[in-house]
Parts: structure tokens; sequence; C-alpha cells
């Protein structure tokens, strides 16, 4: 009898909902029945709705079962589906689900199909080749592809990562660092996480790559600690990524060195933020920096210093691999390559879309989103995060590209969306905005430390009816102020989903006449709730 | 005035300093290690963290209470971290957290009076195509219902662990 391959998610999100059970009932029943299977834990396809999902390998190909319970195990035995068997939950051809081959996966492009932590894996498919490329590159020829591929930073900000780089390059000096932000706290999103647990050897040969380009042989991936399972994973990768010599002091026997550790997080958001995650990395309190001077010349414990983030990082082997221009040959405008989108909230099939830039926000979210899960009409979502607009059903035809999202007054992001049916409270949501700002805010300057909190004041008057007209004035003065006045994006950005819940869902914000609103008294002992001791500010 | 820490706790924390003192940058490594053998990060540590590091006790504290992740209380045999954010909010985070206070009895930042769970705000687990998420003792949980809420808990009292030992392997 031959051994059928199983996979199974280990995936975080796969295994909240019973991933880990499906995989110890299908071990279980197997060795029952005396039938020997070869048990693979895979990241994520990114389908959720459909998770736990499980594959078995046919003659056909891999073929899909989902979403499977512990309860299902004996069914899917009885009706052969480790020869792909017909059942109820059937799904066919993993591949040929309309919803993952209309995508476009190179940075996902064996998320959920390998082994995450197992080297062999990774170079069977086309693991390293990107590496092996650069170390026959000069510094410059890896740098001048970076940036003729048009990558720009994933993490939100969307600077051209190729400069980043070349300015890194151009430093004498003997010690740089290679920093990797994967600190990915924004609501809605989560790629980075599925990446770092389902494929981290692609991150891990993206900042050995960054290493080599610009002459750093230290790097360190700074991971927010609500990531466990990824924290296991990158460490396990890392660790077989030595063992093979892909890290260390003779990375492919070229004789150069490159060396990788994760850093943990501690629950701060604006962590995200680079200068701040770099003096977290330092052991400090993640205070903002000012700038001048840039990371990049002045960064990590002085020195040059590449801070990008996990998908960005994850992007660069394959353009190494394929060459700039076939990276560029996607998406539209200034906006190159492709982009894992996020689909969260209130959607019924929510997960990883990877397309190339131009998809529109209507495409994501009722094409592949399925519409709302509640079977009520989406009325808005924020895209890219707290910090995000809220776009309203008037504007979903907009292309999911950094130019035309701010030309309507929004942003990319991260690339998070984040559904909300009509029961939406859009004011209650801009007061959350600002109480998210007033929780995480740094403290360094005072338009984002007080501006927060005087925002989460204002809105309560507001949601309480108290003097509707004045305090809506007041509030947009007080997000034009930390728009113009804030140190860094935490407290420039958070007016963007108050402004735009202002200006798109004005109708939230008049008197509530009939709303039951909470007493003042609860709100400040919630406001009180939400800090934890020692960080209140006021 | 604080406390002094217990023979244990001062040889612990002494032994982590030790270790890592030679790592750039290693303050936040430390404070890790410590919650991970301690449950928490008490007051009475940072003197023997300040010297051992070399770093004044103002910077140690400072440090303590910026990250909402170091606990300076004990907290119970259960972690219960319910999600906050605005993903979650759109599949009934609200709703789900008022069922957990009444469920636990406590209100957030709380734990019950007899020491088995704290209930904490967490914000975003990267569990967002599967809204509301809640994490209890590290297990990430996805689309949870009140009544899924209560049979986390039933299964995490039934499993009987501590919480404060499962954390940051």
């Amino acid at each position: 009898m031959t051994t059928i391959t199983v996979y199974v998610p280990r995936d975080a999100s796969a295994l909240s909902l019973g991933a880990g059970e499906v995989a110890d009932a299908i071990s279980k029943e197997a060795s029952a029945r005396g039938v020997p299977i070869r048990m693979v834990r895979n990241g994520s396809r990114g389908m959720f709705w459909l998770e736990p999902l499980v594959e078995v390998v046919t003659p056909a190909g891999r073929t899909a079962y989902g979403p499977v319970n512990v309860d299902d195990v004996p069914g899917l035995f009885a009706a052969g589906f480790l020869n792909g068997g017909k059942h109820p939950l059937s799904l066919g051809i993993t591949a040929e689900i309309p919803w993952l081959k209309s995508q476009q996966r190179l940075t996902f492009a064996r998320v959920g199909i390998t082994d995450p932590v197992s080297v062999s894996d990774y170079v069977h498919h086309d693991g390293y080749q990107g590496l092996r490329r650069a170390l026959s590159m000069t510094p410059e020829a890896i740098v001048q592809a970076v940036l003729d591929s048009g990558l720009r930073g994933r993490g939100g900000a969307a600077f051209p990562t190729g400069i980043k780089w070349k300015t890194v390059l151009e430093q004498k000096t003997p010690q740089k660092y290679i920093t990797c932000n994967a600190d990915e706290g924004d609501s809605g999103t989560f790629s980075d996480r599925m990446l770092m647990e389902g494929d981290p050897l692609a991150l891990i040969e993206g900042m050995t790559i960054a290493g080599i380009a610009v002459g750093a042989t230290q790097g360190y991936i700074y991971l927010r600690a609500e990531y466990p399972h990824a924290y296991r994973a990158l460490n396990n990768a890392i660790a077989a990524a030595y063992q093979a010599r892909y890290l260390g002091p003779d990375v492919m026997g070229s004789g150069k060195r490159f060396d990788l550790e994760v850093r943990l997080g501690a629950g701060a958001y604006v962590c995200g933020e680079e200068t701040s995650m770099l003096e977290s990395l330092e052991g400090k309190r993640g205070e903002v920096r000012v700038r001048p001077p840039l990371p990049a010349i002045k960064g990590l414990f002085g020195q040059p210093t590449i801070v990008n983030n996990v998908m960005t990082l994850s992007s660069v082997p394959i353009i190494l691999h394929r060459g700039a221009g076939f990276y560029k040959n996607y998406g539209m405008g200034k906006s190159r390559g492709t982009l894992p989108l996020q689909l969260a909230g209130n959607l019924k099939h929510g997960g990883l879309v990877e397309r190339a830039f131009g998809v529109t926000l209507q495409e994501a979210l009722y094409d592949y989103g399925g519409g709302s899960a509640s079977g009520r009409p989406i009325r808005a979502v924020q895209v890219g995060g707290p910090l995000g607009a809220y776009i309203p059903a008037s504007q979903f035809d907009v292309a999911i590209d950094y130019e035309a999202l701010a030309g309507i007054g929004a942003l990319l992001g991260h690339g998070g969306i984040v559904a909300f049916d009509d029961t939406v409270d859009m004011a209650k949501m801009a007061r959350y905005a600002m109480e998210f700002c007033a929780v995480e805010s740094c403290g360094k300057c005072t338009p984002c430390r007080i501006g927060s909190t005087r925002g989460v004041e204002v809105l309560d008057r507001i949601l309480k009816g108290v003097d509707t007209e004045r305090n809506v004035r007041q509030l947009e003065e007080l997000c034009e102020l930390m728009l113009q006045g804030s140190l860094c994006g935490l407290g420039g950005m958070t007016p963007f989903p108050v402004q735009s819940a202002l200006k798109h869902f004005r109708e939230d914000f008049g008197p509530r006449g009939g709303v039951e609103t909470a007493p003042a008294s609860a709100s400040v002992a919630r406001a009180a709730a939400l800090f934890p001791s020692g960080r209140q500010e006021t | 005035m604080t406390t002094q820490p217990t023979p244990t706790e001062a040889e612990t924390v002494r032994r982590i300093v030790a270790d890592m003192k030679g790592r750039p940058g290693p303050l936040l490594e430390v404070l890790h290690a410590i919650q991970a053998r301690l449950g928490h990060v008490p007051e009475s540590i940072v003197p023997l963290v300040a010297e051992g590091l070399n770093l004044s006790r103002a910077e140690v504290h400072g440090v303590i209470t910026f990250y909402h992740y170091f606990r300076r209380e004990a907290p119970g045999r259960h972690i219960v971290s319910v999600c906050q954010a605005e993903s979650c909010q759109a599949m009934g985070a609200e709703a789900l957290t008022e069922h957990a206070k009444r469920r636990l009895g406590v209100d957030l930042h709380q734990t019950t009076a007899d020491g088995q769970f704290s209930l904490e705000p967490i914000y975003c687990l990267g569990n967002c195509a599967c809204s509301p998420a809640v994490m209890i003792d590290g297990r990430l949980a996805g689309r949870v219902s009140p009544e899924r809420f209560d049979t986390l808990i039933a299964e995490a009292k039934g499993a009987g662990g501590d919480s404060r030992k499962l954390r940051r392997q």
C-alpha cells in the first residue's frame, strides 16, 4: 500500500477553527484502519470560510475537503477521501477552485502548498533561487533590480524600497542592519502572519538578499507578541536555514555572513512605526524618533538600517529570481507588482487575495468576499487599518492602488479591508478611532497624546446628543490639529477614520433621538478600563 | 515602598540577566523571560534588573509601564483576551465582551475572585477573517459566539493547566 500525503494547515486561523483536532483525528483514524499516511502541516491557502481545509494528494492533483470538523473524519474515510472519493465536503482539485485560481500569487506562491519549515521543500518550490542569483551579482546590481521592479513598501507608507536600499548601500560604515517590521497591528490584516507561519523561509531569504545587497551581516525580525504561532514557525525555519547553511558565516558557500534573529514586541501598536520599532529593538520605550536622520543613515544602534515590512522583504526573492521586469509587469500606474489583500470583518468569504494592483473594491468585497456574512447590505468599509479612512458604498468602484485610493481621500496601508454592515454606528467607530489612539499613543507629542483623549470626550458629547453642531465643529478642528501637528502617523492619521466618518456618514453624528447612549459615568469608567495602570496620560 | 523579591524570584531574575546581558539592547528580552518564568514582572525586581543591566531604575520602570504586554500584578491561572479591534467589532465583539464580563463576573483588566481567570482586552490577533477572536492561554479561537466562549472557558477550567507556565515558551 502506498503512503498517501494529507495536508492539514498549522496556520493560526485554521487552528482557531479546529485544524489541530482535525489533524489528530485523521492520524488516529488512519492508524486504527491500518492505512499509512504522511501528514504535512502546511500554511493556509487563505480561504478561511473553508478552514479547516484538508487536502489529499491524488494522481489528479491535490484534492480539497472543507470545512472539516472532527465529526466529519470517519465519514471522510468511509467515502475514500484518501483516494479523492466524493463527499459532501468535496471541493475538487484545490488549484481549480475559482477563488484561488483567479489570483496572481507571487509573494504567496508557496503559502499553503509547502511544509513551512522544510528547507528541502522550499528549495523544491523555487526557494533560494533569488539568493543564488543575488550572490552572482554586484551589490549595486541587486539594489538596481529592486529599484527597477517598482516595489514599494507594503507596510503602508509605500516608499520605493530600492531607494531605501540604495541609501544604506552608500553608507560607509562597518556595521549595518536589516530589520523586518513584523508588528502587524492593523485590524483586518493578517498577510504577514500567514506568510511567517506558512512560508517563513521566503522572508528569511528576502532579508538575506537585503543583507548581501547593502553589506549588512545582522538581521532582526521585530515580531508582535500577539503572534505566538508565527514566533515558533520563524524560529524553527531560522534554525533549519542555519542547519542547511543558508544563514550563518558562509551563506550558500559564498564566504558572506548573515545572521538573523527574532525579537518580540510587547503589545504596543505604535512600535509598527519604524523609528519607534527601532527604539523598541534597542530595548527602550517605543517612543517615536524625530526625523531626520533617516533610519537608512542612522537607524538601529545608530547604524545604517533597512526597515522593511514582511510583505516587502518576502517579495524580494521572486524579483531577484524572475527579474525586475517580470514583477513590474503586474500592476498599474505607479503601483507595480501584486498586493496581498486581506478580506476581513463582516464578509462571507474572508481571506487572502493576492492580485496585481488595480482590482476594484467592489470586486474584492463581492466577487471574492461574497458580500456580508450577516446577509445585510455592506454600509462602510475601512481600508488600511485603524488609521485608514471609511469608504461608503458609493465609492466601492475605486481601484485598489496607492494613488487611486489617495484620490478619494483614503489610503491602502497594509492592504486590510474590513467590511461593516448597515448596523454599524459610524459615530461610535469614530470614537473608537480616537480611543485607540489614546490607548496606543507613545506620549511623545502633545497633539496625539492629549488630542486623542479630547477627541474621545468630544465624541462622547456627540454620542449623547449634547450641543451636536458645536461639538462636531470642535471635532473637525481637533482633527485638523492632530493631522498637522503630530510627530508620526498614529496621531497624524487617526483623523482619517474620524473625518471620513463625518464626511460620508454625517447622519450618524446628528441628534440621537431614541438611540440608547451610555451615561457619562459609564463611558468614563470604560475609558479608564482601557488604560492599563501606568498608561493614563491625563 | 516596594516589597523584596522572594529568594527564588531574585535567583531567577539574576540568572536571566546574567544569561542575556551580553546581547544588544537586552531589556525587552530580559522582561519577556522574567514574565515567562514568573507570570508577571513584579515591581520588586526592578532594582535587580537595573543593576544587572547597568540602567537606572527609572529606565527599567519606564519600559515595563510603556508596554501593554508586561503585567505588574500576578494574573489569574488563565488569561482570556478578547479582541476589541474593528474587524471583530464588525462581527459582534462588543456583545461578546459584554457576555465575557457577565460570564466571568469581572470587568476588563480584572481577575476573578477565585484567581481562575483574568479578562483582558487585546487589539488584533491577526484572525480577522474569522472574527470575533479570543485567545485563552495562548490558544487562538475564531468565530467565537457566546456559546462557544462558554465552552472554551469550561475547557480551560477542565484542562487545569496554568497559563503562567504555558505562555511564551
